[in-house]
């Protein structure tokens, strides 16, 4: 087996006229942590769906797990689990019937599943809401559930299309704990979001997309250092003065960034090129220094914020 | 969410050649369990549905047809003898209806339950047959059921009355499996309940020839029996409970349409499903 479990060249998908996914390519490694970060109609769940080997590409080279899922979809799939965007589980059944019969979908034993829907109701803590239909679940345990039906077949890929969305801040943290874990143990992950500290937390690597295509490849702090500097200045004068103030500020740095509510100044020290803003006498109301995130890499290469 | 135990990891505990061969069947077993959550609803129809035809249209309608009728009844024989076959068969295709259709809008577009399957080794063909098998139980739990109704209610008279249990789920089967494809196909459920099923379903329902012979309908009508499964199944069933009089050449027409449409169906079903899931 070759080292890449995922290999895309010119990948492609076209809905009619449409093009969702135009000619990516990349190569997701055993053991690592991948991630596709993109704003709303990136492609990313559009993409996630091919390499699921369940929607069919329009062009390009894929290979999963060294197969073409346009020949061995079962095959392929058999060793991915899957978390997809919207939750969809089988609303009449119960919980502890939800995690049963997806891992019958796999073929696995029903004195596998007991002792295995045990450890997953502990681990999305769903052991009270057991025999509730799923009907009755909130978004957040829904989501839970989700992922932990992903985890019954014990998948080589785990496969999470925005994992968090739903969950609260405790939810969350307790999922990307055990996902570093689940990578531990040799489990290579595959996620998309546009979360920012979520792709920062998570990815040992990741593309930036947009419009279907990727555009710019590498860690996370290898791209900070790639396409932005070291640190930030947030500035608000008011959402009125804040254009007029941005020409003015343009002398004092490099690069300058224009936001409907605040100015983004780029600089390698923050609290001097405060120091600049006050002496040249400006007032902004409120000020922030902070360190270059994946949202500047990504406001930098499409002139957007990730979530507008 | 607390940690899992040791993990063997899918290479060794999924076998997906077990997943190719039974894969249909793993789809049935989640359906049914689905099923069962309904169980007093779907016993409370199967028998309801007999016993208020009976009444109404069986001793109602029929004591009257058989007065008026003589000796001679319908087809020569009593009216309920003449009707029971259509009855159940049309009870048949009801339940097969309803556990094809329903699931197969769930399954795409309500819960999307389908995509969750396909995200498993399951192919699409599979998750089609998987609902089909389903949709058989029921069609053939309700066409038992609606036949012991029938039985308590002493409507039987001819002791080859049983055969048309079988008549009525083959009529159960070809017409599921044909809805199930269109209900697949059409991907605005709005459409399916409001032109098929009232300018197909009902149409088809109303010119089988299940209240009297086809051959009574002006013949510009009669097509539409013929192209239905229902009148096929229900000459077929006639034939086999009282002997009605058929050629041979029809009899074999009647079986090779209803099987044609079955299968038909089931090649829709599959590639629709297919199709849609690989989107
Ligand atoms: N089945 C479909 N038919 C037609 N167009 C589609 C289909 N699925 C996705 N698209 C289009 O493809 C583009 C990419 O969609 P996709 O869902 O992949 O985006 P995404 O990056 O996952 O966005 P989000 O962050 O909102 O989930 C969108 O413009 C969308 O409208
Ligand atoms: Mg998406």
């Amino acid at each position: 087996m070759s080292k890449s479990l995922i290999h895309a060249r010119g990948l492609t998908k076209k809905f009619g006229d449409f093009t969702a996914v135009n000619g990516i390519d990349f190569d997701v490694i055993k053991g690592e942590s991948f991630g596709l970060l993109g704003p709303n109609g990136a492609g990313k769940s559009t993409a996630m769906r091919m390499i699921g080997a369940t929607s069919q590409r329009t062009s390009g080279d894929l290979t999963i797990l060294d197969k073409d899922p346009d020949k061995f979809g079962p095959q392929i799939r058999a060793h991915l689990g899957v978390v997809p965007q919207q939750d969809n589980l089988d609303t009449q059944l119960s919980v502890v019937e939800n995690l049963y019969i997806y891992g019958r979908y796999f073929g696995l034993s029903r004195k596998f599943l007991k002792g295995k829907i045990e450890e997953l109701l502990s681990f999305a803590q769903l052991e009270e809401k057991r025999n509730a239909k799923v009907e009755s679940l909130s978004g957040g345990m829904k989501r839970r559930l989700t992922i932990a039906r992903a985890l019954v077949s014990e998948p080589e890929i785990l496969m999470l299309d925005e994992p968090t969305t739903g969950l609260d801040p405790q939810a969350r943290h307790i999922l990307w704990d055990r996902l570093f874990r689940l990578k531990e143990d040799g489990v290579t992950l595959l996620i998309t979001t546009h979360f920012m500290d979520e792709a920062e937390q998570l990815c040992d690597r990741l593309v930036v997309m947009d419009k279907g295509a990727i555009m710019a490849e590498g860690s996370p702090a290898q791209l900070i250092k790639d396409y932005s500097m070291k640190e930030v200045l947030e500035l608000r004068f008011g959402s009125e003065r804040n254009a007029h103030m941005a020409d003015d500020l343009r002398q004092l740095c490099d690069r300058i960034e224009e936001l409907p509510d605040r100015i983004l100044m780029y600089t390698e020290d923050g609290e001097e090129l405060l120091e600049r803003v006050y002496k040249k006498g400006f007032h902004p109301k409120t000020s922030l220094v902070r360190r270059s995130s994946l949202e500047d890499v990504f406001l930098r290469l499409t002139g957007r914020t990730l979530i507008d | 969410m607390s940690s899992l135990q040791t993990r063997q990891g899918s290479l060794k505990i999924v076998d997906a050649a077990r997943v190719a061969a039974r894969g249909a069947l793993f789809v049935t077993e989640a359906r049914l369990r689905a099923m069962v959550k309904w169980l007093w609803l779907i016993i409370s129809i199967a028998i309801a549905n007999p016993v208020l035809y009976l009444i109404s249209i069986g001793l109602g309608l029929g004591s009257y047809i058989d007065q008026n009728t003589g000796a001679m009844g319908v087809d020569g024989v009593s009216y309920l003898t003449f009707l029971a076959p259509a009855l159940l068969a049309t009870a048949a295709i009801q339940g097969a209806m309803d556990e094809s259709v329903y699931p197969t809008l769930e399954g795409f577009k309500w819960n999307k339950t389908f995509f969750s399957m396909n995200a498993t080794p399951l192919s699409g063909n599979q998750i089609a047959m998987g609902v089909f098998y389903n949709s058989l139980i029921r069609t053939i739990f309700t066409a038992v059921l609606y036949w012991l109704v029938m039985l308590t209610f002493g409507v039987l008279d001819s002791p080859r009355a049983w055969f048309a249990i079988f008549t009525a789920i083959m009529a159960g089967a070809a017409f599921g499996a044909l809805m199930q494809a269109l209900a697949g196909f059409l991907e605005n459920e709005n459409v399916f309940f409001t032109i098929v099923e009232r300018f197909i379903i009902m149409p088809l329902f109303l010119f089988s020839g299940t209240f009297y012979p086809l051959t009574n309908m002006p013949i510009f009508l009669q097509w539409i029996g013929w192209i239905s499964p229902l009148w096929h199944a229900t000459e077929l069933g006639r034939w086999l409970t009282y002997g009605s009089e058929i050629s041979t050449p029809m009899l074999f027409l009647h079986f090779i349409f209803l099987n044609s449409i079955l299968i038909i169906g089931l090649i829709a079903s599959r590639r629709i499903f297919t199709k849609r899931l690989g989107k």
